[in-house]
């Protein structure tokens, strides 16, 4: 017998299961051309050698190696929001834990690709399963970043489970007969018995505890592929800590706007409500004051000091990238906190143009911890082209950039349509908690 | 008189030790190696004189003529030449910036344009010094963070002192240039367009051809070293800058005089570059101090496109206007 709580959840998350609509096809069609954009780009990039992308012997990495840790860090949004809320039990995650967990599995699978464009010979990348090297920090990441997704990858399905079997069990939904049938495959039987429930509870705590640990692994290693060089700038100790702060910060910025997203475009207002910001905005003035602290910290000893390479990159950093350091470490870090900090300012619009900014901010301040260091080697750059000199990356590189981000809106699209973006299990359990306790917590504000 | 005396057995010493006759010790080589690929002995026995000078005897089926090394062969030079330990010293009181060296080691190695593995830099330690310049070739350092960083072993460090790539292994992530805390190594950009002949055996001792999307470094002509002959820098030199020789021998040589190392690293002062950083190179310099020429000699016939990168800032100061 079906409660009155699921049908009513039903009849508001499933007709995005059930019917597409045209602007679904629109903007899928637009992140379509984006994609195929960037297989050109790749495609002449793979044909003419890397001299079609802006890098150079002296910028050897450039935007790739930004995305790809800028994608590494969104992951964090799963892996820190979804597992901590989850483990922690917090009364309001229910309907953001979702969206939450499919950027991280989403944006794991994209982010090692842009370390693939970096690689000069791609057709030798099994060479690093087939003759690795433990001493090397690439060999750290692999492993790590494989560990990541697959754990990432069980801790999405497990949670998925229950709302399979829901789907499955209803008879009512408008779907078409291989969905049905897709369904009762990935649901693995689920009953809802009373062991099934315990295996499924017992699995989803191990792996939230687990995804947690291997997060701040993965990102740890990808600092010290950094952090273990000589270079200015980056040979720091504060890299490993400083980039996991900074992966919780996009992670986090970017579940507020996929919230915001989702809700507007999906009719989540009942669900997704200013509750949600208000929290998960909490949680980012919260990580904003840390990373604007190991921010702060990192660049003050560099400055402060006379180490003459520390000098020149800071003298470089508040010259030629002073706009790019203004916006990314005063703008990007201010705003939210600001925003945040005012009770009076807390609205959905705010609170997403904060994310936004902390977004893209985070981004620019992964640019310049990548290019403004690889451009002050210890010895000059000299004998050498003059235009080889700065770095300045060209559409091959924006194209596949913008494919990355087409990807991922084309994975979080598709995956809309297969499950419910609010997780519908999540919501009954909470609701049955609320009866329970009959606290005022609600979710309709 | 006394010191001369020694300075010349040393270089006699040292020249027999390096230049020993190709002949035998090829013939010798290629008869270990035949030993252990086992063939059935003709019981007929030869006699050779090794390279230390002593008569030997091997069994004549094991003697083969000397050719172009073959794949395994190639493979066993992974390690190295047994009991050497290379050393570079570069005199910079000498150089004038005369891109001999250069041009000798683009020719070498076939390398394009745009992918020197010897670069010579416009030095200056302070602004009160003048400045001086400053060939750069790979350091060979004894404690590579290069070979450390490579995810595939693509670049390893050899016995005798010099670190190689392998570009049949190398996958291109260029970890290994950020990690060279001396820009020593570049990237094939585009594809060289090197043509070699069709039975062109890849040696990462020589490393030709450069193969687009993989790392290229100064390999010491480890090719030449094999056939005790001086790198082609070293020969090139109009000036007898570069100096190369074997730590266990303690010589170093220009080509013309041969200097004994530890008396010239004492009596000079020989330094290495960025000595700080730990990496232990394997290239030293002497102090640019008394120096043969005025630094402006060295602007004379370059290429306005190589004299304006040694004023990169003026240049794109001139550039913005």
């Amino acid at each position: 017998m079906m409660s009155a709580n699921r049908e009513s959840l039903l009849k508001d998350l499933t007709p995005e299961i059930e019917k597409t609509s045209k602007s679904w096809y629109l903007v899928f069609g637009i992140f379509l051309v984006m994609f195929a954009l960037g297989i050109y780009g790749l495609i002449l990039q793979i044909d003419k050698g890397h001299i079609v992308t802006g890098m150079r012997d002296n910028v050897v990495w450039g935007v790739y190696i930004v995305n790809f840790i800028f994608f590494m860090g969104l992951s964090y949004a799963g892996a820190l929001i979804s597992g901590t809320l989850h483990l922690f039990k917090t009364p309001w995650r229910a309907p953001v834990i979702r969206i939450a967990e499919l950027i991280t599995v989403i944006s794991l699978a994209i982010g090692p690709f842009f370390i693939f464009f970096c690689v000069g010979r791609l057709d030798r990348l099994p060479y690093i399963l087939a003759f690795p090297r433990i001493q090397s920090p690439i060999v750290w990441d692999v492993i790590a970043i494989l560990t990541d997704v697959f754990g990432a990858a069980i801790f999405l399905y497990v949670s998925f489970i229950e709302d399979f079997a829901i789907l499955r069990d209803t008879d009512s939904l408008q779907i078409s007969p291989w969905k049905k049938k897709m369904y009762k495959i990935l649901a693995l039987g689920y009953q809802g018995t009373e062991k099934q429930r315990r295996i499924l509870s017992f699995s989803r705590n191990v792996m939230a505890a687990i995804i947690i640990a291997i997060a701040i692994i993965v990102y740890s290693v990808l600092a010290w592929i950094f952090g273990v060089t000589l270079r200015p700038g980056w040979h720091s100790t504060i890299f490993g800590p400083y980039f996991v702060i900074a992966a919780v910060f996009s992670g986090v910025g970017l579940l507020i706007i996929l919230m915001a997203i989702f809700r507007k475009i999906y009719g989540l207002e009942k669900y997704i409500t200013l509750k949600h910001f208000v929290n998960l905005g909490i949680i980012l003035f919260i990580i904003a004051a840390f990373f604007g602290y190991f921010t702060f910290s990192d660049y003050l000893t560099k400055w402060y000091g006379s180490v003459k390479m520390d000098k020149i990159l800071i003298d470089k950093l508040f010259t030629e990238f002073e706009f790019y350091f203004i916006f990314a470490n005063y703008i990007g870090i201010l705003t939210p906190i600001f925003i945040i900090a005012i009770p009076r300012l807390r609205t959905i619009r705010n609170i997403t143009m904060a994310a936004v900014i902390a977004l893209v901010a985070l981004w620019v301040n992964r640019y310049i911890i990548i290019v403004p260091t690889l451009e002050t080697p210890f010895l000059p750059i000299q004998d050498i082209r003059q235009d080889w000199l700065r770095y300045s990356p060209t559409w091959v590189e924006w194209s596949l950039t913008a494919a990355g981000v087409a990807v991922f809106g084309m994975l979080f699209m598709i995956i809309s349509k297969i499950a419910p973006i609010i997780s519908i299990s999540e919501m009954e359990e909470a609701a049955e908690k609320n009866d329970q306790e009959t606290s005022n917590t609600a979710y309709h504000e | 008189m006394k010191k001369k005396k020694e300075e010349s057995s040393s270089r006699r010493r040292f020249i027999r030790n390096f230049g020993l006759g190709l002949g035998s010790a090829a013939v010798v080589g290629t008869a270990a190696i035949a030993r252990e690929t086992a063939e059935p002995e003709s019981g007929e026995k030869i006699r050779l004189l090794s390279s230390d000078g002593k008569l030997v005897e091997v069994d004549k089926s094991a003697i083969k003529v000397a050719k172009a090394r073959t794949k395994e062969e190639i493979e066993k030079s992974h390690k190295g030449l047994p009991g050497k330990k290379f050393v570079m010293v570069i005199d910079l009181a000498k150089c004038k910036n005369a891109r001999k060296c250069v041009d000798a080691c683009q020719e070498g190695h076939m390398l394009p344009r745009d992918h020197e593995w010897m670069k010579i830099y416009l030095m200056q330690d302070s602004e009160e010094a003048s400045k001086y310049w400053f060939p750069r070739p790979c350091y060979h350092c004894d404690s590579p963070l290069c070979v450390s960083v490579c995810p595939v072993g693509a670049t390893y460090k050899r016995e005798d002192g010099i670190v190689l790539v392998d570009n049949k292994r190398c996958i291109g992530c260029k970890f290994c240039m950020t990690a060279c805390p001396y820009s020593a190594r570049v990237f094939n950009w585009k594809d060289p367009e090197v043509e070699v002949p069709k039975d062109h055996v890849y040696d990462p001792e020589l490393n030709i051809p450069a193969v687009e999307g993989t790392v290229g470094k100064c390999v010491f002509c480890a090719d030449k070293l094999r056939i005790n002959e001086l790198p082609r820098c070293v020969k090139a030199c109009p000036m007898g800058v570069i100096y190369f020789g074997d730590v266990m021998e303690d010589a170093v040589t220009n080509g013309t005089e041969t200097l004994r190392f530890s008396t010239l690293m004492k009596d000079k002062h020989g330094y290495r570059y960025m000595e700080e950083l730990g990496t232990m190179p394997n290239v030293f310099y002497l102090p640019p101090v008394n120096r043969m020429y005025p630094v402006e000699s060295g602007y004379e016939g370059l290429d306005q496109s190589v004299l304006d990168s040694y004023h990169p800032q003026d240049f794109l100061k001139d550039k913005k206007k």
